[in-house]
């Protein structure tokens, strides 16, 4: 039974293989002179030393957060617009009254200004 | 593959409430705050229209509804009423106070209301995705409400610990959920009842489960040691919150205990048994103890509503019809103390004046007798003094105990509960024996004043009905063991 | 049936007409002032009165006995505590003789308290003191007889220390709370026990149970065994020694007349202190089970009726010759109640309770007359002054000391034929002790007599001068008594003794055939009652009683008339049993010196030892110290920081799963 999973532990030691064969190729092949540019972490996009807990306009998260909300709302959309002739009035009843409450949802945040950037 | 319609009618006062929350919300959006009290009178007409409907559909049999996962019975019946009950004096006495504090907005009604939906599903789950579909929309506007006050560190503070720890706690149940379901294959309550009565009550896994699922109920109750949050919670959160959170949710967290512990995993009650047990001697001990050292109502509060979960839970451990409804009788006794208690804090403060430290207690007797006795009763019958329903409630659960045959168990929640009374004493001794610092007059609009009067006389004069409350209690659990 | 109301509501208005007095004048005494006062109360007592002598008792006649709940208090562990009546013969007697002496007391009152500050509180405690009585005789249950047996005490307390502030009072009152609390307990236990083993408090059904259990033995102590009955009758037994001041829980009683004589006539005279005789009396289905019980009871009363009678000679203080003759005179009930002449007892009761009445507020009167002087030495010749009073105490006396005719002859010598004719062991000596006490009561009784109204006055001319007759609301009463202390006798002897009155409520077995054999005696006298009467007083002025009780009146004339230098020179001879006696055997002193240094020393250690190191310092200082202690620390566990939350529960769930998957 355990036949089955050979393949992955072939894998597995592959990539296991590959990974420690990489590093240590590089090692014992690559010149080796650090600095002190060299040796400080890098970020791409960012001063490499300042306070990790950056500020970022709050709106960005209000957006990403509707955004995923809605963003799901068609997720369920999908598989329920495939079977709708299957399931029927109910089906359609209770989609309606999820779009619904997501209305009502929508409204809100309309209307508290959500959606205004500026 | 067509579904069948399902009944609505059990699930009548939910779909109300859910609608007019929905409701309010938007008429909210159009409101100036000068006529905010819209806003409030809807969200207190819902809540007698709920429980209009939800006497109205009462019936004697247990309904089932929704292939099987959501039930309409007796139980489910008494705690959604006793919920819309306690909400609505919480609203009430809310009221001021977020007008003081510039909270007086429809979020916190709305949040509220979504809540008590959640509670109600939870009241009448019989499936542990619906159960778990309540306890997640009671969280989730909890941890909201709690965070109203946005520009107070504290409230965020501990909004967030509420939110990272109660996360846990749910993954923690639904992990728990998933091993049961891997054992018996179903999720319905029912159905998981009898798979478990062809398993050995030993099964390792099962046990492992009920582990994680005991967990999740016990955080969700604040028993010790999954206490942490209740005290930082009830402290860090608008005193307006704290009255909306330490009252009708307990009385959801024992429809959770209820429907998971004893609907479906009664065959495990050897296992549950005995952890609750533990869980119940560690929050007796550690609440009322801690509760001594706190200068804080609320963070006292908070410990004696730990050491109050830890005495319900006695009524469980003793698995018998007699102690589930001592328990319920307990929760919901606990519930109208609590509810007063905190009602009292409220009143106390003023705009910019949190009557939160124990000595804004001093002389409080000099300052407005009436209110000092009201307090008085609520601080006696917490500590559960004779005449009072503390002290039924406690006797019962206490009786119910020896009557499983747990004497020494009943000694040690004797002992706690003395140890409980000093710091319930201790309040009375600073009303009546101290002299007030602050000399301030107490207001209140009429009808709180009220509400009040009748939340903490209730505790007292309600007594010669206790026979026909406790009858409730047990005709509730009766129905449950029918289903 | 009267005015249209049932005889249940009657019954329920007799003790609370008394009461409703009581607590008009006790809680608004105040307000509505002092004549209200009085009017309310004497309204109350009398219509209890009224109602029990012209209703229940003609019913009682007629045979309408009635037995049954009026109210349920509780239910117990299916056995209900109720408040029932039981109105029969033993108890409508009892009510008629509790709310006659009680009214006459209250009329009296109003004149011996005219001038107290505390005169509505004195007037609410009597009525008070009414209700409880007739809770007590009326009583259908234990339960019930326990609450009046306890409500009449705390009136008691209450009323021997009415003045309060005399140190003295206090002492007393707080001496009668003490030894009645040694009896109680007994009671207590008795009842206890009833209940224990017959499963009832109820009187029929304890009765109708109890020769069922006549032979059931218990230990109590490992390896003794106790039969049942005797044992509840002698616990029970206790209870009345404590109430009816039998030897050796006697030395309240003497003590009590610290408080107003009116009490002392009601109280500790003519009722409360009876109740242990109307107990044994009520209880006698269980007694007549219990030879030894009925011994005990027919010893102690034999010894409670002579040795007290002899302190008596002895006293000095008009009002405590007449306690220590009521303490004789209750120890005759005991005899009568352990020879198994119950209806003997209570007949005894009741001439007792009008003549003992009559006798107090007698000196009562006196004492107002001489401005309260209780001293006899400082009395004598005050018949010139006080004719209405020395009339009436001179009937008093006469029916005291068993003169042929008056009302206490019949009972007397009923009771000591009795104690002739009965078995129980210990007769023999109760004979003898109840003989000899004739000889002592005529003694003390006439000395004191002769010592207050006789003789040339031994106070200064201007204080007889000063001494009138009382006024009418005190004669009155007195009048009123002398009556029934003449006639009573005669008048009920037959119904009572031999007529069958009392019925199923006095219960007497056939190995106690001690009142066949008196009625078989009486019955020889002749045809009509008036022959069988008059031959009983003819013989009486023959039989040996009579002679020693003019022995000891005429000695009683010798010495205090006659030749009043002599008691002081036998005095001085027997020193030592003047001593004995002035100090009533020393009693008090032992208990002083063994009880009550005891129970000090004791509480001492307890306090020292138990309270202060054990509850005060471990307990209850130390386990607050703990706990607030413990507090401090826990509380450090609430850190602030969520991941030490987090830990926690993470923790609790580890070792929730170790525990029960490896446990």
């Amino acid at each position: 039974m355990l036949n089955n999973y050979v393949p992955i532990l072939i894998f597995m030691a592959v990539a296991l293989i590959m990974g420690v064969a990489m590093v240590v190729i590089g090692r014992v092949l690559g010149p080796h002179r650090p600095d002190t540019e060299k040796n400080s972490p890098y970020e791409c996009g960012f001063e490499a030393f300042e306070d990790s807990r950056m500020k970022f306009d709050v709106r960005y998260y209000l957006v990403a957060i509707l955004f995923i909300i809605f963003d799901l709302e068609i997720a369920f959309l999908f598989p329920w617009a495939v079977a709708l002739s299957e399931v029927g009035m109910l089906g359609f009843v209770a989609m309606m009254l999820f779009l619904g409450i997501l209305v009502v949802g929508f409204i809100y945040e309309w209307k508290k200004g959500a959606l205004e950037w500026e | 593959m067509t579904a069948a319609m399902p009944n609505f009618l059990p699930v009548a006062p939910e779909i109300f409430v859910f609608s007019m929350a929905c409701v309010i919300l938007l008429v909210d959006l159009f409101l100036s705050d000068a006529r905010r009290g819209v806003t409030y009178l809807l969200t207190q007409l819902t809540l007698i229209g709920a429980a209009v409907l939800t006497v109205k559909g009462m019936s004697a049999a247990a309904v089932m509804t929704f292939n099987g996962m959501f039930v309409g019975d007796a139980l489910a019946n008494v705690l959604k009423l006793a919920i819309y009950g306690v909400t609505f004096f919480g609203f009430a006495y809310s009221r001021d106070y977020l007008r003081e504090r510039g909270m007086y907005r429809g979020e916190y009604f709305v949040l509220g209301l979504f809540g008590v939906v959640g509670m109600m599903v939870m009241a009448s789950a019989s499936h542990f995705l619906t159960l778990y579909l309540g306890l997640e929309l009671l969280s989730l506007c909890v941890y909201a409400m709690v965070a109203l006050q946005r520009d107070s560190g504290q409230s965020t503070e501990a909004a967030m610990k509420y939110f990272v720890l109660g996360a846990m706690a749910s993954g923690l149940l639904l992990y728990g959920m998933s091993m049961l379901y891997g054992m018996t294959g179903s999720l319905e309550i029912s159905a998981v009842r009898k798979a478990i009565e062809g398993l050995s009550a030993d099964n390792v896994i099962l046990v492992f489960g009920l582990v994680f699922v005991v967990v999740g109920i016990a955080f969700k109750l604040g028993a010790v040691p999954f206490h942490m949050w209740v005290p930082d919670v009830y402290h860090g959160a608008p005193t307006a919150v704290t009255v909306y959170l330490g009252t009708a949710p307990k009385l959801a967290a024992f429809a959770l205990v209820m429907r998971l512990l004893v609907g479906g995993l009664e065959g495990l009650a050897v296992s549950w048994q005995s952890m609750l047990i533990i869980l119940a001697i560690l929050s007796m001990a550690a609440g009322n103890v801690i509760a001594i050292a706190q200068d804080n109502i609320k963070r006292m509060l908070a410990y004696s509503s730990i050491s109050h979960m830890g005495f319900f839970l006695l009524g469980i451990v003793s698995v018998s019809q007699n102690g589930y409804s001592s328990a319920l009788f307990y929760v919901v006794v606990y519930a109208v103390m609590s509810l007063g208690a905190f009602g009292m804090v409220i009143l106390l403060s003023r705009a910019g004046f949190e009557a939160e430290r124990l000595d804004d207690f001093k002389g409080l007797n000099q300052r407005s007798p009436w209110h000092a006795f009201l307090m008085l009763l609520v601080m006696i019958s917490m500590a559960g003094v004779p005449p009072t329903f503390g002290f039924y409630a406690k006797l019962l659960v206490i009786q119910s105990v020896i009557n499983a045959g747990m004497i020494w168990l009943a000694i040690v929640a004797v002992l706690l509960a003395v140890i409980g009374a000093f710091y319930y004493l201790r309040v009375i001794k600073l009303m009546y024996f101290d002299d007030a610092d602050d000399k301030a007059p107490l207001g209140g609009p009429a009808d709180v004043r009220v509400l009040m009067g009748i939340n903490a006389l209730a505790l007292v004069l309600l007594i010669p009905w206790v026979g026909v409350l406790m009858e409730v209690c047990r005709a509730a659990i009766r129905a449950l063991a029918v289903a | 049936m009267i005015f249209g109301l049932d005889a249940k509501t009657i019954y329920l208005l007799i003790p609370l007409s008394c009461l409703a007095g009581a607590l008009l004048a006790g809680l608004l005494g105040w307000k509505i002032g002092r004549r209200a006062s009085h009017v309310v109360t004497i309204l109350g007592v009398a219509v209890a009165f009224g109602l029990s002598a012209f209703v229940v008792l003609p019913d009682v006649l007629a045979g309408k006995t009635f037995n049954g709940p009026v109210y349920t208090w509780a239910v117990s562990g299916g056995i209900p505590l109720e408040v029932g009546f039981l109105i029969d013969p033993l108890s409508a007697l009892m009510m008629v003789v509790v709310t006659f002496v009680s009214l006459m007391v209250h009329v009296y009152t109003i004149g011996y308290m005219h001038d107290d500050p505390g005169y509505q509180r004195f007037f609410s405690y009597i009525a008070l003191f009414t209700f409880a009585m007739l809770m007590l005789v009326m009583s259908n249950n234990f339960l019930q007889l326990f609450f009046g047996w306890e409500a009449v005490g705390v009136v008691s307390y209450l009323l021997i220390g009415f003045w309060y502030t005399r140190p003295t009072a206090i002492y007393a009152n707080l001496k009668a709370f003490l030894v009645n609390r040694v009896g109680d307990f007994g009671f207590l236990l008795g009842i206890a026990a009833v209940y224990m083993y017959f499963g009832t408090l109820d009187y029929g059904a304890v009765f109708g149970i109890a020769p069922q259990l006549a032979a059931k033995v218990v230990q109590v102590l490992p390896g003794v065994d106790w039969n049942l009955i005797t044992l509840i009758s002698i616990l029970l037994f206790i209870g009345a020694m404590g109430k009816s001041a039998q030897v050796p829980l006697h030395v309240w009683l003497p003590d009590s007349m610290e408080g107003p004589t009116p009490i002392s006539a009601l109280i500790h005279a003519a009722t409360m202190v009876t109740a242990g005789v109307f107990m044994v009396a009520r209880m006698s289905p269980i007694y007549e089970l219990s030879t030894t019980a009925l011994s005990v009871v027919l010893v102690i009363g034999a010894i409670t009726a002579f040795f007290m009678g002899l302190v008596g000679i002895v006293q000095n203080d008009i009002k405590r010759v007449v306690a220590y003759s009521t303490l004789s005179q209750l120890g005759y009930m005991m005899v009568a109640l352990g020879a198994s002449a119950y209806s003997v007892g209570i007949f005894h009761l009741m001439t007792h309770a009008f003549f003992k009445a009559l006798l107090f507020l007698a000196a009562g009167s006196v004492i107002i007359g001489m401005h309260h002087e209780q001293d006899m030495r400082n009395m004598g010749g005050l018949r010139r002054r006080m004719p209405m009073t020395w009339l009436t105490a001179w009937i008093g006396a006469l029916a005291l000391i068993g003169f042929p005719m008056f009302a206490g002859f019949f009972s007397k010598d009923m009771i000591i034929e009795a104690v002739h004719h009965s078995k129980t062991p210990g007769a023999t000596f109760a004979y003898l002790a109840v003989l000899l006490g004739v000889f002592v009561t005529a003694f003390y009784t006439f000395r004191m007599i002769f010592m207050t109204f006789h003789g040339k006055p031994r106070m200064d001319k201007e204080t007889f001068d000063h001494v009138h007759e009382s006024p009418w609301v005190v004669t009155l009463p007195l009048v009123l008594l002398a009556i029934p202390s003449f006639a009573i006798g005669f008048l009920t002897i037959e119904p009572l003794l031999f007529g069958n009155y009392f019925g199923t409520s006095i219960h007497v077995s056939t190995q106690h055939p001690v009142m066949l054999e008196l009625a078989h005696d009486f019955a020889k006298g002749g045809e009509s009652s008036v022959n069988r009467i008059g031959v009983f007083v003819a013989h009486g002025f023959q039989s040996l009683p009579f002679l020693f009780a003019m022995i000891g009146l005429g000695l009683a004339w010798l010495l205090y008339l006659r030749y009043p230098e002599v008691p002081g020179k036998i005095q001085a001879r027997a020193k030592g049993l003047y001593a004995l006696l002035l100090n009533k055997y020393y009693a008090d002193e032992f208990n002083e010196a063994v009880f009550g240094r005891g129970a000090r020393g004791l509480g001492n250690l307890f306090w020292r030892i138990g309270d202060v190191r054990l509850i005060d310092g471990l307990l209850v200082n130390g386990s607050a110290r703990l706990v607030g202690w413990a507090s401090s620390i826990v509380r450090q566990i609430q850190s602030g920081y969520v991941y030490h939350y987090a830990f926690a529960m993470i923790l609790g769930l580890f070792l929730l799963i170790t525990f029960f998957l490896h446990g």
